[in-house]
């Protein structure tokens, strides 16, 4: 994991999802007397992955924006990267994205700057923190998994007062950690315990993390270890004895397979990679894309589909469908044995280096 | 006789691909077309109806798009959004180009 490690040069990467913006940005960062270098992403999955595979200095988000907000972005990088500066960008002054936002550890809350002297002022005030040395150089950098287990203990751990806000498609939940014990959960018509152990039981999702709620009657009693282990067993139960499962009594998220999508995502230009196994009851492996779910179920459907036509028209096997965007561009190749590999590009590639990419990655992954 | 038994008339068989453009409304409807006659029109509405399901979908999915290419190993099937519909390109692979007419079902 990088993100904040030694760099001659303060490098900063800059998040948001208006490509306009972003070449704004850049353009100003890099005015400023100390030159960094500026890095662009235009998504939240995205920028988490460039941190985890380059050292950064800096982190300036926008909040607002399409896929994973501002919000959720700062929550995950401020635990995985406690060291990174963070910078918070609005187009709109809101007061409660302010405080949110501030809540989430950032070191400036800006509203874009909309004159010359606000420009100025925000070019001086970013040179001003990367001049500062950090008080903290050393020490917990963070946690690899951000599976949902380990952000609960991670709260419980450090004794926080929150409310978890959990989203998965159309279902959400909640869950209310006061003091760092859990205290109670809502999910659909669910409460309490049953609430918490049907949370726990969506494997992806997005969170949030908001303010406490102290006056939240508790309705859970057992404790933080007790209800993790009672659902992990719940969880192996409803699953069966599967390959690859943990050990019993060991730990839940320590079954899941270990990816090599990471070293697909190191290609030029990659935005994300999905792999999604045969069987449909198999859970997807993804890198850098906050709803595989949905992307998975999709990207099945359309393969299934275009496949099926491909039959009708006796024009031989499926042999890739590629969709080119303004935000992005995505290749989806199957491999029989393997299931489906869907591949999300930067809009920066061509078509032919779409292509040409896509065909390195599928045959890394499915030979 | 055998072939007539295999592929009655008027019930759909497998079609080789033929090449040309044509274009669908939101709906899928045929707008225009430069495919030959021959192929039924009942055939581009499917080309047309899948195509405009894999853009919906996309797009629900948050992965919007607006140029399609479908790679088969005999041809190739392209697209372009155009406003709600979209226009279509069925390209046959020089080399799995039919050698027989298009009404001609049986493979060779």
């Amino acid at each position: 994991m990088f993100a904040q490690g030694m760099l001659a040069q303060n490098k900063i990467l800059l998040l948001d999802d208006d490509e306009q913006m972003l070449e704004l940005y850049q353009a100003l960062i890099e005015q400023i007397p100390s030159h960094p270098q500026v890095e662009v992403c235009n998504s939240g999955a995205r920028a988490i992955a460039m941190l985890e595979s380059e050292p950064f200095n800096m982190l300036i988000t926008d909040l607002r924006m399409p896929k994973m907000d501002g919000l959720q972005v700062l929550a995950i990088v401020r635990r995985k990267f406690p060291l990174l500066r963070l910078v918070a960008l609005t187009g709109v002054p809101d007061e409660e994205y302010r405080a949110r936002a501030y809540s989430q550890g950032v070191e400036m809350f800006w509203q874009k700057p909309a004159s010359s002297e606000d420009i100025q002022l925000f070019q001086d005030c970013i040179e001003s923190m990367l001049d500062r040395p950090h008080a903290a150089q050393e020490g917990f950098r963070g946690v690899q998994s951000k599976s949902l287990v380990d952000l609960i203990q991670l709260e419980c751990l450090s004794r926080s007062s929150s409310v978890l806000f959990i989203t998965r498609g159309a279902l959400n939940g909640r869950i209310w950690i006061q003091n760092g014990e859990i205290i109670d959960a809502v999910a659909a018509n669910l409460a309490g315990e049953a609430a918490f152990k049907e949370i726990l039981s969506w494997k992806s999702g997005n969170f949030e993390i908001l303010p406490a709620d102290p006056a939240r009657p508790r309705a859970i009693h057992n404790s933080t270890q007790g209800l993790l282990l009672d659902s992990a067993q719940a969880f192996d139960e409803s699953k069966g004895p599967s390959v690859g499962a943990a050990p019993e009594g060991g730990d839940p998220s320590a079954a899941a397979p270990p990816t090599g999508l990471a070293a697909l995502g190191r290609f030029e230009g990659i935005g994300f990679v999905l792999a999604i196994p045969p069987d449909d009851k198999l859970p997807v492996d993804c890198w850098s894309l906050d709803n595989s779910m949905d992307v998975a179920n999709w990207a099945r459907d359309t393969h299934r589909r275009l496949a099926k036509l491909g039959e009708g028209l006796e024009a031989g096997e499926l042999a890739g469908v590629f969709g080119f965007g303004p935000q992005e561009h995505w290749a989806l190749q199957a491999r029989e044995s393997k299931g489906l590999l869907c591949v999300g590009f930067r809009p920066g590639l061509s078509a032919e280096q779409v292509e040409q990419t896509m065909k390195i990655v599928f045959d890394k992954w499915a030979f | 006789m055998g072939l007539l038994t295999k592929h009655p008339a008027g019930q759909p068989g497998p079609h080789p691909l033929p090449s040309g453009a044509f274009t669908v409304d939101a709906r899928g409807n045929l707008v225009s077309s430069t495919v030959p006659q021959r192929v039924p029109e009942a055939f581009l509405v499917q080309i047309g109806r899948q195509v405009l399901t894999v853009y919906k979908g996309a797009a629900a999915v948050r992965l919007p798009f607006s140029q399609l290419k479908v790679e088969y190993q005999a041809c190739k099937i392209s697209a372009r959004a155009l406003r709600g519909g979209a226009i279509i390109f069925l390209s046959p692979k020089p080399a799995a180009r039919p050698s027989r007419p298009f009404e001609n079902l049986s493979n060779p």
